[in-house]
């Protein structure tokens, strides 16, 4: 009851904190002070007591928007496992549903877009659905890779159990589950060498674009469903790249934290020193990191 | 088996897809060289150690991964070409066919009748796989430097094959050697003939100057 209790705390108070280290660490990396900590934390809050302006020609999609995309994202987190502890809630198949949450949260996002009428934000959604047709297959083929190896379709038992014993036997096909996830991680959460969270030219920018025209609380929850998105899938991307398993269950809720931090200084990092990709070499770079899941999943079938 | 072989393969067949996707030269020679090194290194993982295995590896690892590499880039730097202007096939179709002739290479090692000592191992399914995108370098690519480039990868892949018969047959080992030379030739031929070429194109540039 108490881990259940500490995972949704953990879920809910920590994923904009994953932001402000991240942007400490720039901040770091070009020599700045940069914003506090808690800038992100400052940042919803200041959103959520402001008043919202809808525009005339939007229906109830352009709302439905933040608050499915929102909601999706705490769903997600209620399923997938923390640290070395199972999620509240696990069923077999529950990887699909995880999968297809996502699905759920970009279909309102990009569908609130067009919403709007505005020419520039239907660009960013058709941005939006390409990359993330390509980043798809490889989330797949991780989830199917790693049934495989556990045996099982349940999310906690296929991530909390077993990783730690697979390594030294399927080093190679985990080596690259781990790689080809990180670039998920980075694309699906437009981060740098895909996406530019901080630029406003609209020519460049793919999520950003997409909700230019939400305001006050509804442009919130969008930010506060993004950091909770990263947090879920930095944990899920944690599990295969640093399965530590220290034995006393509230350590391990340390180690995890403490993993995660570290996970965005190292976004941080790569932020830093990468700059962003054109947007032609974005399709080749997920279609790599599909190949190279695809790969790990013949190399465990063989 | 073998420790770290395993690891070895797979690091050889993701660079196969390095040498697939990459548009710049640059890129693939050095992807060749890495590839040729870490093959240099696999002899000396799986035997024990001795005097003339660790002349060996030098040689391989001086071939592949040095001398090799070395002319392609005196070469590519003479011609003055840095990219692959037009392959036949572009970069990601050539890629997912080379993910499905690794996929493929997985299933007709599994179906051949192997030694039993052999079965299990990645070495028959990395050899086939590299085979193939040697291959497929070599069919898609117009370029004469990223053919000879095909054609190293294609070496390479006979050479992790010939890694499996060195007790049975090590004329095996030699001839891979020999290859290697072969290609040696070729990039000389390349660079004498874009040379010649060179020359060629200068002087009727001059000639025109001097009519006019």
């Amino acid at each position: 009851m108490t881990h259940i209790l500490i995972h949704i705390l953990l879920v809910l108070l920590m994923p904009p904190l994953l932001l402000g280290v991240i942007g400490k660490t720039k901040a770091f990396f070009a020599g700045r002070v940069g914003a506090p900590y808690l800038q992100p934390y400052y940042d919803i809050w200041k959103l959520m007591r402001k008043g919202s302006v809808f525009s005339e020609t939007t229906t109830w999609l352009f709302r439905a928007g933040p608050i499915v995309t929102l909601s999706v994202a705490v769903t997600a987190s209620l399923l997938i496992p923390l640290g070395n502890h199972s999620a509240p809630f696990s069923f077999a198949g529950d990887m699909i549903l995880f999968a297809y949450l996502f699905g759920l949260a970009r279909f309102f996002t990009v569908a609130a877009a067009l919403d709007t009428g505005s020419s520039f934000e239907g660009m960013g959604g058709a941005r939006e659905a390409t990359f993330s047709c390509l980043a798809e297959p490889t989330l797949f083929f991780a989830l199917v890779v790693l049934a495989r190896l556990s045996g099982s379709l349940s999310l906690s038992t296929m991530l909390t159990g077993s990783i730690t014993t697979l390594w030294p036997d399927s080093a190679p096909s985990l080596i690259l589950l781990a790689g080809s996830l990180f670039i998920i991680l980075l694309a699906e959460n437009c981060r740098v060498p895909f996406d530019d969270p901080n630029t406003h030219l609209e020519l460049t920018m793919i999520h950003e674009v997409m909700v230019l025209d939400h305001s006050g609380p509804a442009f919130g929850y969008i930010l506060y469903g993004a950091a909770m998105k990263l947090f879920v899938l930095g944990a899920f991307f944690l599990h295969i790249a640093f399965p530590f398993k220290a034995g006393d269950p509230f350590l391990d809720w340390g180690v995890f934290i403490i993993a995660m931090l570290l996970l965005a200084v190292v976004i941080g990092i790569v932020e830093s020193i990468m700059a962003r990709l054109r947007m032609v070499r974005i399709p080749q770079i997920l279609v790599a990191s599909t190949i190279l899941a695809a790969f790990a999943l013949v190399l465990v079938l063989r | 088996m073998y420790p770290f072989a395993d690891q070895a393969l797979v690091f050889v067949m993701l660079i196969n897809f390095l040498a697939l996707g990459s548009s710049r030269m640059n890129v693939s020679v050095r992807a060749v060289a890495l590839q040729g090194v870490t093959l240099g290194i696999l002899p000396g993982i799986m035997h024990t150690f001795s005097w003339h295995l660790l002349a060996i590896t030098a040689g391989i690892i001086l071939a592949k991964g040095v001398a090799i590499p070395w002319l392609l880039v005196g070469a590519m730097r003479k011609a003055e070409i840095r990219r692959e202007v037009e392959p036949l096939i572009g970069y990601i179709p050539a890629l997912v066919l080379g993910a499905i002739a690794t996929a493929l290479a997985f299933v007709f090692a599994a179906k051949l009748p192997l030694a039993p000592e052999h079965q299990g191992l990645l070495f028959i399914p990395a050899s086939i796989a590299t085979l193939l995108t040697g291959f497929l370098l070599l069919v898609t690519r117009r370029k004469a430097i990223s053919q000879v480039i095909g054609y190293l990868v294609l070496e390479n892949g006979i050479f992790i094959f010939g890694l499996l018969l060195t007790e049975a047959m090590p004329v095996m080992v030699e001839a891979g050697a020999l290859l290697d030379l072969l290609v040696g030739i070729f990039v000389m031929g390349i660079v004498i003939n874009h040379i010649s070429r060179e020359f060629s194109s200068i002087d009727t540039s001059r000639l025109t100057a001097l009519k006019e």
